[in-house]
């Protein structure tokens, strides 16, 4: 039984790690529609830019809205620069594109700061959170940081002018081009958001799995998987969805006989899929109706 | 009739001449292979500068600095070395790609320290059947050391078999009743690892109490150290690469747990894995090593080492001294050049791979004192010493003997 | 956001291919034909095995283009397809001594009857969903083939090594030109099938269900049938392409069919023309000898090269090859017209 409830809190502390990618990953999905294949990279590529402004001295907060700043205006000049002449392109020409700016970000990020492992500093501390061994108080105060990004991201998308208007253009652009939205600038704004998020979680994970070109990989397939089985549309479902996906994996590793700990991976992404059989839409997404 | 004469003379003496030359050359003996001349020898790599594994592209740069070095410094005698490295991406049918374009189209005399089990397996083949020398490969599989079945393929760093039979004999003299826990990579690397404890262990193998392997997709092992400290055990042998390396010595420090903790000399860098993970965390560590590390200030005053830090400054300012893959690509480099240096003027593939199964104590400037390479034609496992040793302060402590991991199969 | 939001992104994610522009005209063929017999006599070796590597690729570009330019679903799966087919060659080969030419068919049957499976639940997914699924197939499958409990028979990490055939008859042949041969006549065969089964009344139904698959369904097309039959043609495809890789490269392992090569796949069909069945071969010479160029232009940054190549690919054609091969054609027509 304590193993269990152990499982289950190291579940809900490395779930925190896939839910902060998979709130990035919403927020882009609801900007333009598309998963990002280059998110993690961006993220990763952010970190570094926050360990490399703390190196020159600057403090951590510092670094860190210094940080949010480049990526927001990182990530407009990506989407001004490499995907606004592929807008017209087709669906899989923009993936084409990711995978590109994927292999671009990571093999400058290695050029520049090698592949060695970088320790990266937590606001945080990691000392025991709570009496218990098994969450920090960098993994709790993770969970918190996400749990307020993802407050702020609701009341963003559903009370303000500008997240409403976001949503619109993302999903029927014809009509928000109607009502005299910007749908372009919109995009672009979208990206910055998506990048900025991506670097806090960037940021709170590099504590945990250390900073180095290809730290985002593994974090970015659970990120998809989180938010896909919480449901693309819904940054709450994100969030459960990657503490499920935490706990699940954990839970088969450990009582699944014989394979669970070498498949784990692979059984949890089958549950995601039967799961989608089930509920196409995710667990909090809103169904999709097709117009024929 | 004078100009006809005058003629004959003349053919008479360019034949001469040309006798001599021929004959002279042959006095010397100089012979050649592919990719061998007068003035250049052609050297092959293949290495990941690419993809998943794109860490150790750093071998590669610094094998090619070394090179630069040794063509500045007027060659390996009075030839240039020309060192051709290519990217597989980590990924064996590229590799097999890349060293038959090494082979056919660049023409290469060898192909040295090509890097990763899964693409040396690819190419061991096809080298052995073309009778190209696959030098030095950068792969601990134990499998390299196999002269009678490919004797065109040679090894060069320790064993991981040999090494983990190193900590085997310590673990049954130091904790005989130990719990031992095993947290492996799932590839050719931990379970090597693995097997050769178990091998060392022998009829006490029970003394392994977990055995648990994590994915290199993974982002996070907390889980698995979570899960091996509940089984009650006391040794925590730790076959991880360095991400994963250091943050199993941080989670331990994190949930307390206090086993004895062996790392493997991969991720035994006091740079690349310690350092980051915390030297608080880190103290009493074991593991093994059979070179200096970089990052070690016991060896700031070595006179193999300053050589080395010359040679980054100079050749490869972009090096990092902190990074393992460094020191490994400047021994590896300089093994190389020995064997041509020790090849004369017979730069034949036969020749090269015989002076490779000849080497006699030889030391590269980055070796432990103490290791020696020895290799012969029995023999294709040039370094097998190892010395244990353990984290102190901010520096591995070395004890015991230096211990030969030999397997005798 | 209401349901209605989100009517405009159903759009179908391949636009339509008219079925006469998906090949090449007979001229065409025949000239492609008599390089691909030529070239290999006046080469070096080596060049000769890279062509069957394009050979080889190219196949396993085309499966998923008829999946995807066919059918319209998405696969970033096609590297576990791949595996099944060389493992199952590699094995038949090595521990029960088959011929490697019949161990083709044997892959090729496997796989269609895993991609037929893998089909079912993959109907109720689409766009990013479908995605997803596939991607976890193919992050799954390296992992598989590793399992202790397959170990006899793939050598786990270890890997198998192969024999390469010799040429049959006695033919004056090196082994790889030999291999150069039968790989080009499997692939032409393959691609005539293909081309034949996308001018069929299933190729028809399949593009039906790609343009618009409520459409498809009430003209009576049996979607569910036909989706998993493009699943089931692709994987099969793939897995002789697989098969044919193994005896090749003379070696598998798990490590060569990681999602590295799912994404090339992938981007050889986006390079070549989704829908084009001849872009294949381009997307199968981009895969193979882009990152060759990226590394001779930088060792440190070939990575970065490679994607700026991507980029500049993409700017300049983003329908692919297929769009350069329609400006040519409208030249040569023009041309004829003068």
């Amino acid at each position: 039984m304590e193993l269990f409830t152990n499982q289950i809190l190291a579940g809900i502390a490395t779930g925190a790690i896939y839910a902060c990618m998979a709130l990035a990953v919403v927020m882009i999905y609801q900007a333009i529609d598309h998963l990002n294949f280059a998110q993690g990279e961006m993220a990763m590529f952010s970190t570094f830019i926050s360990w490399q402004l703390m190196q020159w001295g600057i403090p951590y907060w510092g670094a860190f809205i210094l940080t949010l700043a480049f990526s927001f205006a990182g990530g407009i000049a990506i989407e001004r620069l490499l995907f606004k002449p592929l807008a017209k392109a087709p669906i899989l020409t923009n993936v084409a594109g990711f995978i590109a700016l994927f292999a671009i970000i990571n093999s400058v990020a290695g050029l520049i700061w090698d592949f060695t492992i970088k320790q990266y500093p937590t606001p945080f501390g990691s000392h025991p959170f709570l009496g218990s061994q098994l969450i920090s108080t960098h993994q709790a105060g993770m969970i918190g940081v996400t749990v307020l990004l993802l407050i702020a991201l609701y009341f963003f998308f559903q009370f303000t002018r500008i997240g409403l208007a976001m949503r619109a253009a993302a999903s029927v652009p014809e009509s928000a081009r109607l009502v005299g939205i910007n749908t372009s600038w919109m995009i672009a704004l979208g990206w910055g958001m998506a990048a900025a998020i991506g670097s806090i979680a960037g940021m709170l994970i590099a504590p945990v799995v250390f900073l180095e070109p290809n730290m985002m990989g593994g974090v970015l397939i659970y990120g998809f998987a989180a938010a896909v089985l919480g449901g693309l549309t819904s940054p709450f479902g994100a969030v459960i969805g990657g503490f499920l996906v935490g706990i699940f994996e954990n839970l088969a590793g450990t009582y699944i006989p014989g394979v669970g700990n070498e498949l784990k991976l692979p059984i949890a992404l089958a549950l995601i899929i039967t799961v989608l059989v089930v509920k196409p839409a995710g667990l909090f997404g809103r169904p999709i109706v097709k117009r024929v | 009739m004078l100009s006809r004469q005058k003629l004959r003379i003349a053919a008479f003496s360019t034949a001469v001449i040309a006798f001599a030359a021929t004959s002279g050359g042959a006095l010397a003996q100089k012979k050649y292979d592919t990719g061998a001349t007068d003035t250049e020898i052609k050297i092959g790599n293949i290495m990941p500068y690419s993809g998943p594994a794109s860490a150790y592209g750093v071998i590669g740069k610094t094998e090619q600095a070394y090179f630069n070095k040794i063509n500045a410094e007027g060659g390996i005698n009075g030839r240039k070395i020309n060192f051709i490295s290519y990217d597989d991406g980590y990924s064996p049918p590229k590799a097999v790609e890349q060293a038959r374009k090494l082979v056919e189209s660049d023409e290469v005399l060898v192909v040295f320290n090509p890097l990763g089990t899964p693409s040396n397996s690819a190419i061991q083949k096809y080298l052995n059947a073309k009778k190209i020398p696959q030098l030095f490969v950068a792969t601990g599989a134990t499998k390299w050391n196999d002269p009678k079945n490919f004797p065109w393929t040679i090894g060069w760093q320790p064993s991981y078999q040999s090494e983990a039979r190193i900590y085997a004999k310590y673990l049954m003299k130091e904790k005989p009743d130990g719990k031992i826990a095993v947290l492996y990579q799932n590839d050719d690397f931990g379970k090597d690892y693995l097997k050769g404890l178990k091998d060392g262990l022998g009829a006490k193998a029970s003394m392994i109490v977990a055995e648990e392997s994590y994915e290199t997709s993974e982002p996070s092992i907390d889980n698995h150290i979570v899960k091996l400290k509940a089984t009650g055990a006391d040794v925590f042998f730790s076959v991880t690469t360095p991400k994963f390396a250091a943050q199993a010595i941080k989670k331990l420090a994190e949930i307390q747990w206090q086993p004895m903790h062996l790392v493997v000399n991969v991720s035994a860098s006091v740079g690349g894995v310690i350092k980051p993970a915390g030297f608080e965390n880190s103290q009493g560590i074991l593991s093994a090593a059979y070179a200096k590390d970089g990052a070690d200030s016991q060896w700031d005053n070595d006179p193999g080492m300053k050589k080395f830090f010359a040679f980054l400054e100079k050749y490869y300012p972009d090096g990092n001294k902190l990074d393992g893959s460094v020191v490994y690509g400047y021994g590896a480099a300089q093994t190389m050049a020995k064997v041509i240096e020790m090849c004369g003027d017979d730069l034949t593939r036969a020749n090269v791979m015989k002076q490779a199964a000849g080497l006699k104590d030889f030391t590269p400037d980055t070796l432990l004192p103490g290791v020696r390479i020895n290799t012969s034609e029995a023999d294709f496992a040039p370094i097998d010493q190892l010395q244990m040793m353990r984290f102190k302060g901010e520096k591995w402590e070395l004890f015991g003997d230096i211990i030969s991991g030999e397997i005798s199969n | 956001m209401s349901a209605v939001d989100e009517v405009v992104t159903e759009a179908p994610a391949v636009e339509a291919v008219p079925k006469r522009a998906m090949t090449l005209g007979y001229g065409t063929s025949l000239v492609m034909l008599a390089l691909f017999l030529i070239v290999p006599l006046l080469v070096k070796n080596f060049i000769v095995f890279q062509l069957t590597m394009l050979l080889i690729y190219g196949l396993a570009v085309l499966a998923l283009n008829i999946l995807t330019g066919g059918s319209g679903q998405f696969s970033l799966g096609q590297s576990a397809f791949y595996a099944v087919g060389a493992y199952t060659s590699a094995i038949l080969m090595e521990h029960a001594g088959v011929n490697y030419a019949l161990t083709l068919p044997i892959a090729g049957v496997i796989c269609f009857a895993f991609g037929f499976l893998f089909g079912q639940p993959a109907l109720r997914l689409s766009g990013v969903y479908l995605a997803l699924a596939t991607f976890a197939l193919a992050t799954a499958m390296p992992q598989l083939l590793k399992l202790g409990y397959f170990e006899h028979w793939t050598g786990g990490v270890q890997g198998l090594v192969v024999t390469k055939p010799d040429a049959p008859f006695g033919l004056p042949m090196s082994q790889d030109m030999w291999l150069y041969y039968f790989t080009l006549a499997v692939t032409i065969a393959i691609y005539i099938f293909s081309v034949n089964l996308l001018r069929s009344r299933s190729g028809r139904a399949f593009m039906a269900i790609r343009d618009n698959e409520i459409a498809a369904s009430a003209m009576g097309v049996d979607v569910a049938l036909y989706k998993t039959l493009a699943f089931g043609v692709s994987a099969g495809i793939t897995g002789v392409a697989g098969g044919l890789g193994a005896i090749a490269v003379q070696f598998v392992a798990p490590d060569s069919y990681t999602i590295t090569l799912a994404i090339s796949l992938f981007l050889g069909m986006v390079v070549g023309g989704v829908g084009w069945l001849p872009g294949s071969i381009v997307g199968s010479a981009f895969i193979i000898f882009v990152p060759n160029i990226a590394e001779g232009i930088s060792k440190g940054l070939s990575g970065a090269v490679f994607g700026v190549l991507l980029f500049l690919v993409i700017f300049l054609v983003p329908h692919g090859a297929r769009q350069v091969a329609i400006v040519a054609q409208q030249l040569v027509g023009k041309l004829k017209k003068n």
